[in-house]
């Protein structure tokens, strides 16, 4: 590990606030958006009661999963003991927390009675994985600010490794509580799957360091600390192994299904409808999510820089977006099976597969939720020495150069 | 309203009851004798409003498909009046707490009929996913949304397998004092608990036995005297989606 590492602020010139104004503008739409629908009811969202839940979860779950899967990079430097990621620990973390924070907005928002948010705390369901998701979701704050804190206090070094450890199991147990949200729904042909928790916990490891590396790239460019090549690198290939995690428990779990005569309806309309969700789940998960990123980081032959890495980072982002976009609208959009084999026909669009267009306010509200959680990290940075004044390879570790690439 | 003026109100409304069924029964005696009018079904006993709910019984609905005619959706239009809920021309957002189902046979072309609503599950999955307990079932099966802590999160819609739950999209109007409802919050069938809990059946059952069909029986399931454990101990019975489970208060009789 590289020895005294001197952690500093970010500046607060002309580029901060800009970008702030920008993440702003963003936030103001999505507030607009808020007090839209709570004025006039959900019905000016795309949402109905076949489609329950839309574009708010997709960008909610995608924050809250990528939240824990930030926290790899501390985890790796506190638990495993891998020098190179200490350094960039107190980012991790921050991150971690700012996402869940922006995730965690866009939910509580979309409620049909966003007053009534305190009622959440004040009665409890325990038997609810929803509640339990409450719990995950607090105690991941506290227990990520108390190991930021340790962190960047004197003389508490010896505490660092118990709460990275405390941390460490508990965005498990926080992924597992969130995939386990869909795979406890026995009643529907598209959830009902226990594999849904490892599912969620791969995609918040994927997720979550693209975010990382996203964030901490253009940060280390606009502060003229550039983030060292090798170092990207390996924050890449570590991405890279995630996201192939992600398509093999997405295989197991269509595999499993399709074994399963019950299951091979939702199947068929999932990957082979030739509709929006087979398109997004061939197209968007499989390809620009997950075998793209992985020839651009594992491919031989690099190229001189990181450039890939970033775009690998970036695609993703884009096909972690698709994924939660079939798991969530598509896994609704397949009708209920109340009688198997039977055509089933109602005034209440039963046997019909639902449709869902996405509306202005429920996009806004989304994207205001990825602004809260870029602001938190901007301010951040902007307040406490979280990033290390030279993130090259030779300061994060020296190791690092000799077997760079 | 304090515990005295509820008390005042209650002994008004007994005292009222009271005269108004000696009054039917002599109006009974008068008309002729050796008629016998059924004019009181006797599905439920009033509760007092102070009085718990008794967990001795289990309120429940046999609904006979063959008695179920294909044009008819007078249980609908039955519930829709007495719960205050309509159809505003929105399919997608309408709340719908009692629906006519058709299903069909693809491969035989038989087709049958009949209304589907909540099925008061004994293991309700939406009691088990609601965060707040909102979503709860009552100690004799009703199974009920409270307005008051339901935040609207739709967590039980993605959860019940029986699509029996709609979510208020729009702000309402003219509701019915009994059948509170609220926008962002999440309503179904009630089993109508207010008739129910004064001692009559169902708006659905009533409205069907007096279009002649009596495609539904309402009763408690627990009392083995009751029609309809009778009727469920005398023909086979389905439930929907059985597999899982569920133990639902709604059985189906030539399904």
């Amino acid at each position: 590990m590289a020895k005294h590492v001197t952690y500093s602020q970010i500046g607060t010139g002309k580029g901060f606030y800009s970008i702030l104004a920008l993440f702003g503008v963003f936030i103001a739409a999505g507030a607009a958006a808020f007090l839209h629908v709570e004025h006039h009811g959900h019905v000016a969202t795309g949402m109905t009661n076949q489609i329950v839940w839309g574009m708010p979860h997709v960008f909610a779950i995608f924050l809250i999963v990528a939240a824990s899967g930030a926290l790899n990079v501390a985890s790796i430097g506190s638990v495993f003991n891998k020098s190179a990621y200490k350094p960039l620990s107190r980012m991790s973390g921050v991150l971690a927390m700012a996402l869940l924070a922006g995730g965690l907005v866009v939910l509580l928002l979309d409620l049909g009675r966003p007053d009534r948010m305190i009622t959440a705390i004040t009665h409890y369901n325990f038997k609810s994985i929803f509640a339990w998701n409450i719990i995950l979701y607090s105690g991941f704050m506290a227990i990520v600010g108390a190991y930021l804190f340790v962190q960047m206090s004197l003389g508490m070094e010896k505490y660092k490794k118990p709460f990275g450890i405390l941390a460490f199991v508990w965005r498990l147990a926080l992924t597992t509580g969130t995939g386990s949200i869909f795979g406890w729904l026995v009643a529907r042909q598209g959830y009902d799957a226990a594999i849904m928790a490892p599912l969620f916990i791969a995609m918040s490891l994927s997720f979550g360091t693209a975010c990382f590396i996203l964030v901490v790239k253009y940060t280390g460019k606009a502060t003229d600390r550039p983030l060292g090549t090798a170092m990207t690198w390996r924050l890449g290939r570590l991405m890279g192994v995630m996201a192939a995690a992600v398509l093999y428990f997405t295989t197991v779990r269509h595999l499993g299904n399709l074994y399963a005569a019950e299951h091979a309806g939702v199947e068929q309309f999932i990957l082979f409808g030739g509709n929006i969700f087979t398109t997004l789940f061939w197209g968007g998960q499989v390809l620009i999510g997950g075998l793209v990123p992985l020839a651009l980081v594992f491919a031989p032959n690099k190229v001189e820089g990181s450039s890939r890495v970033t775009l690998a980072a970036l695609l993703v982002i884009l096909g972690g977006f698709a994924q939660l976009y079939v798991i969530i609208v598509g896994g609704q959009a397949y009708p209920l099976v109340l009688f198997p084999g039977m055509e089933v026909s109602s005034s209440f669009a039963d046997g019909v597969v639902g449709s869902y267009t996405p509306s202005l306010p429920e996009i806004a509200l989304g994207l205001g939720g990825v602004a809260v959680a870029m602001v938190i990290t901007v301010m951040a940075m902007m307040a406490f020495k979280l990033l290390p004044k030279n993130l090259s390879d030779a300061a994060l570790d020296p190791h690092l150069v000799a077997k760079a690439k | 309203m304090n515990n005295t003026s509820l008390k005042d109100a209650y002994i008004e409304k007994t005292r009222r009851d009271f005269l108004k069924k000696a009054g039917a029964g002599v109006t009974t005696l008068a008309l002729a004798s050796g008629v016998t009018l059924m004019a009181y079904p006797q599905a439920a006993q009033a509760r007092k409003p102070e009085e718990p709910v008794d967990p001795s019984q289990r309120w429940g609905l046999l609904i006979d498909v063959n008695k179920c005619t294909e044009d008819c959706t007078a249980c609908v239009t039955a519930c829709s009046e007495e719960n205050g809920w309509k159809q505003g021309g929105n399919p997608g957002i309408d709340a719908q707490w009692i629906r006519k189902l058709k299903i069909k046979n693809p491969k035989s072309g038989h087709e049958q009929t009949f209304p589907v609503m909540c099925q008061h599950c004994g293991a309700p999955p939406c009691v088990d996913v609601c965060p707040t307990g909102a979503s709860f079932k009552r100690a004799d099966g009703i199974v009920l949304v409270d307005k008051h802590i339901c935040i609207g999160c739709r967590y039980c819609m993605m959860a019940c397998p029986y699509k029996a739950r709609s979510f208020v999209h729009e702000p309402l109007t003219d509701q019915k004092s009994h059948a509170p409802r609220g926008k962002g919050t999440v309503e179904s069938c009630t089993m109508c608990v207010h008739r129910v809990d004064r001692g009559d059946q169902p708006a659905c059952v009533e409205k069907c036995a007096s279009n002649g069909h009596g495609a539904l029986l309402f009763g408690d399931l627990n009392d083995p005297n009751s029609d309809i454990a009778k009727r469920l101990a005398s023909y086979p019975t389905k439930q929907i989606r059985a597999d899982l489970g569920l133990d639902t208060g709604v059985r189906y009789q030539n399904l």
